[in-house]
């Protein structure tokens, strides 16, 4: 059975509601937080099913995507649909759906309720944020409502876990009583003009003759909504007249004054204004909530930007900040533990692979877990109190001019810390569109990992000119304009893929602004656990094992005993050495100057030369493995780019992380791999390197350029490229964002060394 | 269609007004329209965002942003 399905065993129900409804709380409420997440066939839907726990039936839970209405325009009305009326492959359809409500706005979210209604499926209707109810000044007679609409109403505060025994009472008796159609006269649709009724009938009949039999709610919907889901699906079906049938139809429903697709909107709103008449009561207070008062600091001309402003700073400065220990932590347990290793295991192919491959894949995955909490800690927060939608209500106009939203803004900011957590936090942005374009364009902003690069480079090629005494650097500004180049690159970049790739719709941006409340611990412990288990799970095993494959690369085929007898060597020296200080400890400080042990400078010496045998050794090696084969071969490619081989294996090597690049530039340079981006030693090696044909130095400012353009715009970044397949469900944007940034890249680096390479 | 009929994005803030209708049979009208947005529906201006869009409104006992590529879509009349 595919992980994502139903099992066939179980009942099926089905979840549903208006978003920000409070429904991912409610389904981890009902089902605990092991739910299984797949995708839907085709289209990139994440499609979540949930065993509710504590009843004696087996009972699966679909968590179907938020939406306002079945009219199926987007891909996740579409699903909705297609779930509910049992059109999903290996999917058995659901035989209860469950409609939560917002308790506090029960009129709009009754909406989709009058459309699911239709369906004929038995349905249960969850008042959830009852708690809100009170605190708004509303009252909601439940019990009224549920007698009139004829089906159970359950009142629940799934943040709180207040209500959900009654629910999972309710589904249980549901699923064992008869069901009992609703009745077809209490439809809103009865209320749709006489003449809509007579075109359905019309074109059923006529599709009948046709050989199809469409439920009444598609007849509905393909009349109704122009261009919509059902008439793509009708038209590819091999029944074109059907386009035909349907403009006639409407025309004629125009001249008869049933103006589409205004009259059901209409309609439904009335008969819900009828359903709530007395059940549903507002007090109208002429003084604003304390909500209101909040608002009108927090999104206020001026304190509003402020405010926006500091919290952004909070957040970020908190990402960096406390991220930092235990990324230490984690780097340290990882040194700690190929300590260890080093220390039980003699040099081999085994010993490499651990602490190379095994220890360095698992620290590669675990990196990223501090940083994606914290963002996702303060995600929750803001959006669970309310504030998440203020936010991208005042990001909204800047962000329009490059064609997204203002719910873009913060998943792009975040990149500027890693992409890892950006891409993640693009499952805030509703609109698919815009969440794919912000997806895509996010390992575009200049990630912490390139500083190191950017640091090594231009130390040691840019020249250390001042200005303004001394004010301005020109070392300063080359950095500036890496770490902003790739945000600049992104912006034409998101107008294209708008353009070409995600035509269509214009983007709407109806936003619901909730009113302010506390953040519940439940809600947010759970989204931090939820996304970093996902992480873990679904992206970490995939950056595991690129990490193994590079390793491969670089460890075969080359003979090792050589190179390990050495290391042996030099292991057995370095502990010779550390023996010898701890027999006689060195002169405690202020005393009589220290009397050098001559063995101990003997040995010392002995060391380095063992050191320069070993890295030596390790440099051929490099240049002999898979990955050395590999850098030869697209010498000739990257030759216009200013680079010999060297630095085209250092950036075919770098694909994990971009900062590999230079532990893989120290061992090729043969200075071992323990180089960072300050070493003066990579530094110098990289000044004197020289083409061997004519003896011109490899490195000058225009390579040191263009190797840090390519870093700017590369996607080299296997975690990135893991994340970005996990949350779209598919290799094909992983390998488009592959392939886009590296041909931008690649013309980026080509540019750059073509107009600098005569300046020195 | 009487002549004070104005566009929703005119309102200013704190003030109401009566959807007249809403222009248009595209998916932004349409949108519009589940979202409650019908005509003889009163509607208040809230506030807008620091860069002058978009606008927040308030409908149906709800808070909605909209666009003024939106807003200017809903005609509405002042309240007498």
């Amino acid at each position: 059975m595919p992980p994502n399905t139903t099992s066939k065993d179980a009942r099926v129900v089905a979840l549903i509601g208006n978003p920000n409804t409070g429904k991912s709380s409610l389904f981890n409420a009902l089902c605990g937080m092991n739910a299984r997440v797949g995708n839907y066939p085709g289209v990139t839907v994440e499609q979540k099913v949930g065993r509710l726990s504590g009843t004696t039936e087996t009972i699966d839970v679909i968590d179907l995507p938020g939406t306002y209405s079945l009219a199926a325009r987007s891909a996740d009305e579409a699903v909705a649909v297609n779930v509910l009326s049992g059109e999903i492959p290996q999917q058995a359809k659901p035989e209860v759906a469950i409609v939560i409500l917002d308790a506090a706005n029960v009129e709009r979210n009754l909406y989709l309720f009058s459309q699911i209604y239709e369906l004929g499926l038995p349905v249960i209707v969850v008042m959830n944020m009852w708690d809100r109810v009170t605190s708004e000044g509303l009252t909601v007679n439940a019990e009224l409502l549920a007698q009139r609409l004829g089906v159970p109403v359950v009142c629940t505060s799934a943040n709180k876990r207040k209500g959900i025994d009654e629910l999972k009472k309710t589904i249980e008796t549901t699923l064992c009583s008869p069901s009992v159609s609703p009745r077809s006269d209490q439809f809103a649709r009865a209320m749709f003009p006489s003449v809509f009724h007579d075109e359905v009938k019309q074109l059923t009949e006529w599709l009948e003759s046709q050989g199809r039999k469409p439920s009444t709610y598609q007849v509905d919907r393909l009349l109704i909504d122009s261009d919509g889901h059902f008439q793509k699906l009708i038209c590819q079906s091999g029944l074109p007249d059907i386009a035909t049938k349907i403009d006639e139809a409407r025309l004629r429903l125009q001249t008869a004054g049933c103006k589409v697709p205004m009259f059901e909107t209409k309609a439904r709103y009335a008969w819900v204004r009828k359903l709530i008449d007395g059940a549903v009561v507002r007090q109208e207070s002429r003084s604003a909530s304390p909500s209101d008062r909040i608002d009108r600091w927090l999104t206020h001309r001026w304190v509003g930007m402020l405010f926006f402003v500091f919290v952004m700073f909070i957040v970020f400065q908190s990402i960096t900040l406390f991220a930092k220990f235990p990324m230490d932590g984690i780097q340290w347990l990882q040194a700690q533990a190929s300590g260890g290793v080093e220390a039980a295991l003699d040099p081999g192919a085994l010993r490499s692979l651990i602490v190379d491959g095994v220890i360095g894949g698992v620290g590669g995955v675990i990196v990223f877990l501090p940083q994606i909490a914290i963002l996702f800690l303060f995600i929750a927060i803001l959006e669970d109190c309310g504030y998440m939608a203020r936010a991208a209500f005042v990001m909204d106009k800047l962000m329009t001019t490059v064609g997204l939203s203002g719910k873009s803004f913060l998943p792009l900011m975040s990149s500027f810390a890693c992409a890892v957590p950006g891409i993640m936090a693009t499952r805030t942005i509703e609109s698919r569109k815009d969440r794919m374009v912000t997806l895509l364009i996010a390992p575009l902003m200049s990630c912490s990992a390139r500083l190191p690069v950017y640091v090594l480079m231009v130390s040691a090629f840019v020249p250390d000119t001042k200005y303004v005494g001394g004010w301005i650097t020109l070392q300063g500004m080359v950095l500036m304009f890496m770490q902003s180049l790739g945000a600049m690159v992104a912006i034409p970049v998101a107008w294209l893929l708008k353009k070409f790739f995600f035509p269509g719709e214009p983007a709407t941006f109806l936003m619901e602004l909730h009113s302010y409340k506390w953040p519940s611990p439940v809600v947010i412990y759970q989204r931090v656990w939820e996304r970093l288990v996902s992480f873990v799970v679904r992206a970490g095993t995939l950056i595991f094992c690129t990490s193994i494959l590079v390793w491969a690369a670089v460890y075969f085929p080359g003979d090792h005993l050589s190179l390990d007898s050495s290391v042996s060597t030099l292991e057995q020296l370095q502990s010779e050495v550390s023996e010898m200080i701890a027999k006689n400890p060195p002169a405690p400080r202020g005393s009589e100057a220290p009397i050098e042990d001559p063995n101990i400078a003997i040995l010392q010496s002995k060391i380095d030369e063992a050191q320069e045998l070993v890295n030596e050794q390790r440099s051929k090696l490099i240049e002999g493995s898979f990955l050395g084969m590999v850098g030869h071969r697209i010498e000739p490619f990257v030759k216009p780019l200013g680079w010999d081989w060297k630095i085209g294996v250092a950036v075919v090597a770098s694909f994990p992380a971009r900062e590999v690049i230079i532990a893989t530039l120290g061992t090729i340079y043969s200075l071992g791999s323990d180089q960072d981006e300050n070493s003066q030693g990579l530094q110098h090696q990289m000044q004197i390197a020289e083409w061997p044909n004519d003896g011109k130095p490899v490195f000058s400012l225009a390579t040191a350029l263009s190797i840090m353009v390519f870093f700017a715009l590369c996607a080299q970044c296997s975690a990135t490229l893991m994340t970005i397949r996990r949350e779209t469900n598919s290799w094909r944007w992983p390998i488009f964002s592959f392939v886009y940034m590296t041909t931008l890249a690649y013309i980026g680096a080509w540019l750059t060394y073509q107009c600098f390479r005569f300046w020195s | 269609m009487s002549l004070s009929n104005i566009s929703l994005d005119d309102l200013q803030k704190g003030e109401s007004a009566i959807i007249v209708e809403i222009l248009g049979d595209d998916v932004v009208a349409s949108r519009l329209m589940e979202m409650g947005l019908i005509e003889d529906e009163p509607i208040a201006m809230v506030g807008r965002a620091p860069m002058g869009d978009p606008t927040e409104y308030a409908v149906r006992g709800y808070r909605i942003s909209l666009r003024k590529s939106e807003s200017v879509r809903v005609l509405v009349r002042r309240e007498p």
